[in-house]
């Protein structure tokens, strides 16, 4: 029972003492990006292009476009109009998407009723809706909302009907004997009971709104339509032959849906305080 | 009913085992200064509070995790001690895991012939046929096409003990097998158990936290000792086997009960309170 | 035992009232569906045709559709009768099929491997989570720019789409395997391409399969996409035509039939799923 003799904490020291998992991960980040690098250069060290890849741009150089691009009003512009939309299309999609989840939820007739007709429009991806959303709305924004709800809608309702359904019918029972009445059982029981699929629904929907924009905003910039968005600032990117600003944009979509979705885990989180974490 | 002779294989030592538990700053001693010593053909009944280290012994003795210090032996072979840090799982010691682990994609006949056309000790044939006598031994043909899915859980721990025996293990490990049973379920589990040890005397290292079911079914009690676990009071049960149930309302089961009950609860109420100061920050 | 009370002649009885009462009761189901469909299609019907409600008048109405969509001389040229519409649906669907069916070859092997051997899993999975975030269609520039023609960059935008859903899916399903069954088979003597084939991937396989539907759904989504922004053909390129040629019927006769064709293959690896997995209930659960 004698402790590790663990008397050097040096460099070296403390990365042996890393749990395995950051040591590899650090190893396997370091060799894909100098294999990148390697790759990007490789027309001038080794005399000919990797096929495939070597059209991307390397690292170093992508990094030093978005330094650059820090200071640049049109990027965070890109920022700013991508998160309005899916800021505006994932709270309609949530203020719509729970109610209706719910409803199918607790209501056998509604169920029945609707609940084919909400699967059946379900397989049609977001995205198809594109044109019909453009000629129903009067703006273009308008419509990109709209098919951002659509992308986020489906999957809240679905879960938050599924956490609805999967409340303990025994919890239920006890909250009558002990003399709850129906609008009781339904806001401290039923509600709080289906909150954490709501938040998990919420989460994979905030993913799903991240695709739409983009879509949307290179089906417009396809189509020949402004619109902003860091969509279509890689759009712009690639017409103009700017690969590096190709992979800011790709980078930046990857990090706003990232984040958005963490914070929304946070968020969630702290709404359902009695979920244990690890 | 044949019956095997008298085996003389299966001594399973246990000396001065200790384990620690490393958890980033924290130590937990879990297994306190352990020694055990079953004879080959014993059924010796580990009990304890539920959480107390039992079935970190018996993981040792599988296999599944080391010891911090202390060695095992199975018939004079070291299992697992100094230079060796860890016993290699085998068939030499099978495991009965507390809520059952049959291959749920494989039917009955599948799942008992794993293991020797694993260690490809047999043909699928031969493991065929001995797996067949091995469920009409324990009354179980007719089941060999089912899938676990579709038996009673009686039926399933039945099975599991099957897939057990026909590795010819020298010692069977049953970490509370018959936890998830009804005591109706349980009662006709324990009785065949005990006729499928008498025709076949394997070791058996039993583990549970129900004193009825270890005085019923045990040569040997042993109780342990909540957090660490060590040994606190041994007890030889002289009922003679074959038992059935008609013993337990005698007075000597009682009287074994209600000794053991004494020192048990002490540890329970241990448990209890080293799990509330625990819980609190 | 069981069998003897289930031949019981009241137990008989019993077991025909309930059915009767089952039957009823899927009578009465049926019944709503068909009714939900009907106030559906109503409300489509009455806002564009009947009443003509601002922005609902710019759509095309159900009449106008379905009589285009079944006529065998259609105004804006699609319809059932036409060899066009059976060409876009084969075009995506080959795409669709290639895309799937590499990514599930890929897909699968490497998530079971990154569940099943820690070391792997250390080093690729931190690659995995940082490309993930960047959705599919992120790569739409790139991958234009990478793959010449047309083809090649829609089905590596649908194939990356399906494999991230699929490898993810069947990590999980190699992590989820109870503990208790690994070790059952190494004390029953099972070496490790063993555990490997017998007990991680049927283990696994109900997972993969839910991640195989996730795929599959993924893959629908991006190839849409795909078409929509390059592509000449397929179910997303007609959609995108209907749209810029101002053919708005033919806009709505594809997005059904892509909700039809989407429906039917995800309804094909269900029935895979249900010939692989006899051996117990389908608890399914998955991430995207």
């Amino acid at each position: 029972m004698t402790p590790h003799a663990n008397t050097h904490p040096g460099a070296i020291g403390r990365w042996r003492t890393l749990p395995s998992a950051g040591r590899r991960a650090a190893v396997s980040l370091i060799v894909m990006l100098l294999a990148w690098e390697l790759i990007a250069h490789s027309p001038r060290l080794f005399g000919f292009e990797v096929p495939y890849l070597g059209v991307l741009p390397a690292p170093s150089a992508v990094i030093g476009e978005w330094v650059m691009l820090l200071g640049d009003a049109h990027y965070w512009g890109s920022w700013y109009l991508s998160f309005t939309r899916v800021f505006a299309g994932f709270i309609s999609a949530l203020l719509l998407g729970v109610p209706l989840g719910l409803w199918f939820a607790i209501s056998p007739t509604m169920r029945n009723l609707f609940f084919p007709v909400f699967e059946m429009l379900r397989p049609v991806p977001p995205i198809a809706w594109v044109p019909a959303a453009i000629i129903f709305w009067p703006t273009q924004e308008l419509s990109i909302i709209s098919v951002i709800f659509l992308g986020a809608f489906y999957t809240i309702t679905l879960n938050t009907y599924n956490g609805g359904r999967r409340v303990d019918l025994a919890i239920i029972q006890s909250a009558r004997s002990m003399g709850a009445s129906r609008s009781n059982i339904f806001r401290r029981i039923v509600l709080p009971g289906t909150l954490p699929s709501i938040v998990a629904g919420a989460a994979i929907g905030m993913g799903i709104t991240w695709e739409v924009v983009v879509a949307a905003e290179l089906i417009s910039g396809g189509n020949g339509g402004g619109g902003g968005g860091l969509g279509l600032f890689m759009w712009d990117a690639y017409l103009a032959g700017n690969h590096e600003q190709i992979l800011v944009g790709m980078l930046s979509i990857g990090l706003a849906g990232y984040f958005s979705s963490g914070l929304l885990r946070r968020f969630g989180g702290l709404l359902t305080p009695w979920l244990s974490r690890n | 009913m044949k019956r095997a002779a008298p085996t003389s294989i299966g001594h399973l030592k246990i000396e001065d085992a200790v384990k620690v538990y490393r958890s980033r700053n924290v130590e937990t001693l879990a297994v306190d200064h352990c020694s055990l010593d079953i004879q080959p053909g014993e059924i010796c009944m580990i009990v304890g509070p539920s959480g107390c280290g039992k079935t970190t012994l018996l993981n040792a003795v599988a296999g599944f995790h080391g010891l911090t210090s202390g060695r095992i032996t199975l018939d004079g072979e070291l299992l697992c001690g100094p230079g060796k840090p860890m016993a290699e799982p085998g068939p030499d010691r099978v495991v009965v895991f507390q809520n059952g682990a049959l291959f749920p994609w494989m039917t009955v006949l599948d799942n008992v012939t794993f293991g020797p056309l694993s260690q490809k000790t047999m043909t699928t044939s031969e493991a065929r046929e001995k797996a067949r006598e091995l469920l009409a031994d324990a009354g179980l043909a007719g089941m060999e096409h089912r899938y676990p899915e579709q038996l009673s859980s009686g039926v399933r721990r039945r099975v599991e003990i099957a897939r057990a025996m026909m590795n010819d293990p020298a010692v069977l490990l049953l970490d509370e097998p018959y936890r998830a049973l009804d005591s109706l379920t349980r009662a006709m589990m324990h009785e065949a158990l005990l006729e499928m040890h008498a025709r076949r005397p394997v070791t058996i290292l039993f583990i549970t936290h129900d004193l009825e079911e270890a005085v019923f079914l045990g040569h040997r009690i042993v109780v342990m000792s909540a957090r660490p676990c060590r040994p606190t009071l041994q007890m030889e049960i002289d009922i003679p086997h074959p038992r059935d149930y008609s013993i337990t309302t005698s007075d000597a089961y009682r009287g074994y009960v209600e000794s053991a009950l004494d020192a048990v609860h002490l540890e329970a109420q241990k448990s209890f309170a080293a799990n509330e100061a625990e819980a609190r920050p | 035992m069981g069998d003897v009370m289930q031949n019981h002649p009241a137990a008989t009885a019993a077991r025909k009232s309930r059915t009767l009462r089952a039957q009823a009761a899927a009578g009465a189901r049926i019944a709503q569906l068909l009714l939900g469909f009907a106030c559906a299609f109503l409300f489509w019907y009455l806002t564009v045709d009947v009443w003509q409600l601002p922005r609902f008048a710019n759509l095309p109405g159900p009449s106008e559709v379905f009589s285009e969509w079944f006529s065998p001389d259609p105004i804006y040229g699609l319809s059932f009768y036409t060899p066009d519409y059976y060409w876009h649906i084969l075009h995506s669907l080959a795409r669709v099929g290639v895309a799937f069916v590499l990514a599930t070859l890929l897909g699968v092997p490497l998530g079971l491997l990154m569940g099943w051997s820690q070391r792997v899993r250390e080093y690729v999975f931190p690659l995995f989570e940082l490309l993930r975030p960047i959705p599919p269609l992120a790569w739409v520039p790139l991958a234009i720019l990478m793959f010449h023609g047309t083809e090649t960059p829609v089905i590596f935008l649908t194939f990356l789409a399906a494999f991230f859903a699929t490898a993810l899916n069947s990590m999980l399903g190699a992590r989820s395997i109870d503990p208790s069954l690994i070790r059952a088979a190494r004390c029953l003597g099972a070496g490790e391409w063993r555990l490997f084939s017998r007990i991680v991937v049927p283990g696994a396989l109900p997972q993969v399969f839910s991640g195989l539907q996730i795929s599959l759904g993924v893959a629908w989504f991006s190839l849409v996409a795909a078409e929509m922004v390059s592509g000449e053909y397929g179910l997303g390129y007609l959609i995108n035509t209907g749209y810029s040629m101002a053919t708005y019927p033919t806009i709505f006769i594809g997005m059904i039939t892509l909700g039809v064709v989407g429906y039917l293959t995800s309804v094909v690896i269900r029935l895979i799923e249900h010939a692989l997995l006899r051996w117990g209930n389908d608890e399914q659960g998955g991430r995207s």
